[in-house]
């Protein structure tokens, strides 16, 4: 083949693949009418902790200890036994305040998660209906692209097991524990005292979210306890909020929101664009892989040419 | 009479001591992480999923497993069938480099006992990069030894199969260059998902297939230069310049390109700003850059007619197959690991064992081809127009040995 024909050959192919690209760019993946969340408001946390130690013992996961320390959990980081954390921050805002903020971090059950676009397997799912981020440790192979390819690397790998698995935040719903299913709450939802972490349906909680930014500090309001329609309120005075709510369009939305006093990144949270990496990712592969059709014009061009120029040639030539 | 011949010289030899036993502690470290766990071994942490195992053993190692992709595409594709000694050897180091780099896969997976899941078509996720780029790789394996199989069949004579196997052969030569196409462009896609984790000289999003396929492609030429000019410097004595000589022409477009897209998209993402921050990722860069364009002042040098006394034509090709190596090797390390940032608390920096487990691969792939080619037909025969009385009597003399 000559070298000319072949770069129109290559030349079309990739006509053919970025024009169809321009029909299967997909965009992030919408909201599920039913997907549930959380809402953490750090301007009501006290870090109490008692969300951590309800989310090891509903997971059944041990304490995190140190060397010559007492019995109770000193877990300072997610971690493969810690898939929820209180955090404290302290630090000095723009004019040099000092100011202070707990976070609490776990899986934010991404509306467009890329550990579920970058299992090779399936074994990391998202339900159609809660939009739960679920992990099958029986189908995963190991291979850790979703911890890679989380931005803010949840999926936790036991490393120091012959037979470790990924452990990750699955909102209390995974098979065994079920308490979605069964009408209950999330554990550290359940216990948190102050109502800065409740759970709904995240349509639900984002409208509170944005409730909570229209009010004015100092005002009175009362916080629901543990999920949206608690009869239960904890009424306080109200915060200085961050007028920004994270989770609301982060890497094409999550279903767990946040609420703070102090920015974001200064607590740990990336800064990320609104079109998820996910369909960021897939448009590309589906732009060069779709109906194979690329890839099989190739092979059908390749197939023609190197027929042609091993035809003519003595056995002892070819190999 | 086959181009091809098998190299007469002892198989044990000190060299090949040396590689096995280094091959020898790779293994021991390995059974060490199957009993306790990766943790055991390896540097890794839950910033750092993937180490020096992934970027080295197989996306480094699988791009400077391209040579026999590369020499299929000049040979068959391009018809230049002048180099067509040069394919046998090319594909037996594909063939090492592709198989360990799945065998290393294997080993880095933290459940490997559900490896199989991957061909469950119940399981299998299209979106998913990595579902592409470990199908095409498990297939290329196949490929490659089928394409090695002339070299096996002519050892034994069996001259029916030969014939056989040569009618559909080009079949399985198109196969063999559609297949690295894909999965070595989907390893440069893989990073797309690290988003925001990946530095912005690195993340290029939709220009990394692209990048990813163009390096791996050069780093194909690079290595076929890069291991017959050592075959010939310490195995034959008999100097290859005139056969990869031409390679290096091929070589140097092929980097121009690169470099070309690489700038573009550097310009379309507004990313210069951070080459000159005087960070380390932007030191990083610069050298990985100079690497990519060293070679390219050294190959259109080489070229002219009348080239600067002092240094042959074998050893700036020679150099500047090594700088083509190590820039496609270092574009890849500063990608996955120099520019990964998963945020505050995390470091990486692979173990002394875990890097023993890589030296350990590498030299199983050394001893492999040392072995294979001993035994197969798989060196090219002395070229016509070289002295033979000259190299025949220096490849017989005990020195020569490796």
């Amino acid at each position: 083949m000559k070298r000319r024909d072949f770069l129109k050959m290559a030349g079309s192919g990739a006509i053919i693949a970025t024009s169809a690209g321009e029909v299967s760019a997909r965009g992030n993946r919408p909201v599920s009418e039913e997907a549930v969340g959380m809402l953490f408001d750090a301007t009501r946390c006290i870090g109490c902790r008692a969300c951590v130690v309800r989310c090891k013992e509903l997971n059944g996961m041990p304490p995190v200890t140190s060397e010559g320390a007492g019995m109770w959990d000193e877990a300072q980081e997610l971690d493969a036994r810690t898939l929820n954390i209180i955090k404290a921050y302290k630090g000095e805002d723009t004019q040099g305040q000092p100011e202070f903020s707990f976070i609490k971090r776990n899986c934010m059950h991404c509306v467009d998660p890329g550990c579920v676009s970058a299992c090779p397997v399936s074994a990391m799912t998202k339900d159609p209906k809660t939009g739960i981020v679920d992990h099958h440790p029986d189908i995963c192979m190991g291979c850790r692209n979703c911890v890679v390819a989380c931005p803010y690397n949840i999926p936790k790998y036991e490393y120091n097991d012959a037979f470790g698995q990924i452990q990750k935040c699955r909102l209390c719903n995974q098979k065994g524990l079920e308490r979605i299913d069964q009408g209950l709450l999330p554990g550290c939802a359940e216990v948190c005292p102050t109502g800065a972490n409740i759970y709904g349906k995240r349509k639900d909680l984002l409208e509170e979210a944005k409730r909570r930014l229209s009010l004015k500090p100092g005002d009175e309001y009362h916080y629901p306890l543990n999920h949206l329609d608690s009869p239960f309120t904890a009424p306080a005075k109200v915060g200085e909020y961050q007028t920004h709510i994270f989770g609301e369009k982060e890497g094409g939305g999550t279903q767990v929101l946040l609420l703070a006093g102090v920015p974001f990144e200064k607590l740990g949270l990336p800064d990320l664009p609104e079109r998820s990496y996910a369909s960021m990712s897939e448009t590309v592969q589906h732009t060069i892989y779709k109906g194979m059709f690329a890839p099989m014009t190739l092979l059908a061009g390749l197939l023609y040419v190197a027929r042609r120029n091993t035809q003519d040639k003595t056995p002892d030539e070819l190999d | 009479m086959s181009e091809y011949r098998i190299l007469k010289r002892p198989l044990l030899t000190p060299v090949t001591l040396f590689f096995g036993v280094l091959a020898v502690i790779g293994l021991i470290l390995l059974a060490k992480r199957f009993i306790f766990g990766l943790g055991s071994v390896t540097n890794l942490n839950d910033g750092y999923p993937w180490g020096i195992w992934v970027v080295y053993d197989i996306m480094i190692g699988t791009a400077f497993a391209c040579g026999g992709y590369a020499l299929a595409l000049t040979v068959y594709i391009f018809n230049r069938g002048q180099y067509h000694p040069l394919v046998r050897p090319a594909l037996l180091a594909s063939l090492f480099g592709y198989g360990l780099g799945g065998l290393s896969a294997v080993i880095d997976m933290g459940r490997y006992w559900n490896a199989w899941q991957i061909i469950n078509p119940w399981q299998q996720n299209f979106n998913a990069v990595m579902l592409e780029v470990a199908l095409c790789i498990t297939a290329y394996v196949t490929i490659l030894i089928i394409e090695f199989l002339p070299a096996v069949l002519e050892r034994f004579k069996l001259e029916t199969w030969r014939r056989r196997l040569d009618r559909v052969l080009f079949i399985f030569i198109a196969i063999g260059v559609v297949l690295p196409t894909m999965h070595q462009s989907s390893l440069g896609s893989l990073l797309i998902l690290f988003g925001q984790k990946v530095h912005p000289l690195w993340q290029a999003v939709e220009f990394l297939p692209l990048l990813a396929l163009v390096s791996a492609v050069t780093m194909g030429f690079a290595i076929v230069i890069f291991e017959a000019s050592l075959v010939s410097l310490k195995l034959t004595r008999e100097p290859e310049t005139h056969l990869f000589a031409g390679l290096g022409r091929i070589a140097r477009w092929l980097l121009v390109a690169f470099l070309a897209f690489r700038f573009i998209d550097l310009t379309r993402r507004d990313a210069w700003g951070y080459a000159f921050d005087g960070s380390f990722e932007a030191f990083m860069f610069w050298a990985e850059t100079a690497l990519f364009i060293l070679p390219v002042i050294l190959l259109f040098r080489e070229s002219r007619p009348v080239h600067s006394p002092g240094m042959g034509r074998g050893p700036i090709l020679f150099l500047s197959g090594v700088c083509v190596l190590l820039a496609g090797a270092l574009y890849r390390i500063n990608g996955v690991l120099v520019g990964f940032n998963p945020g505050p608390g995390f470091h990486y920096f692979p173990s002394v064992e875990e890097l023993l487990v890589t030296l350990g691969v590498i030299a199983m792939e050394v001893v492999g081809y040392l072995l294979v080619i001993k035994l197969f037909p798989v060196l090219p025969k002395p070229h016509p127009e070289i002295d033979h009385g000259k190299s025949a009597a220096t490849s017989q003399a005990p020195a020569a040995q490796a």
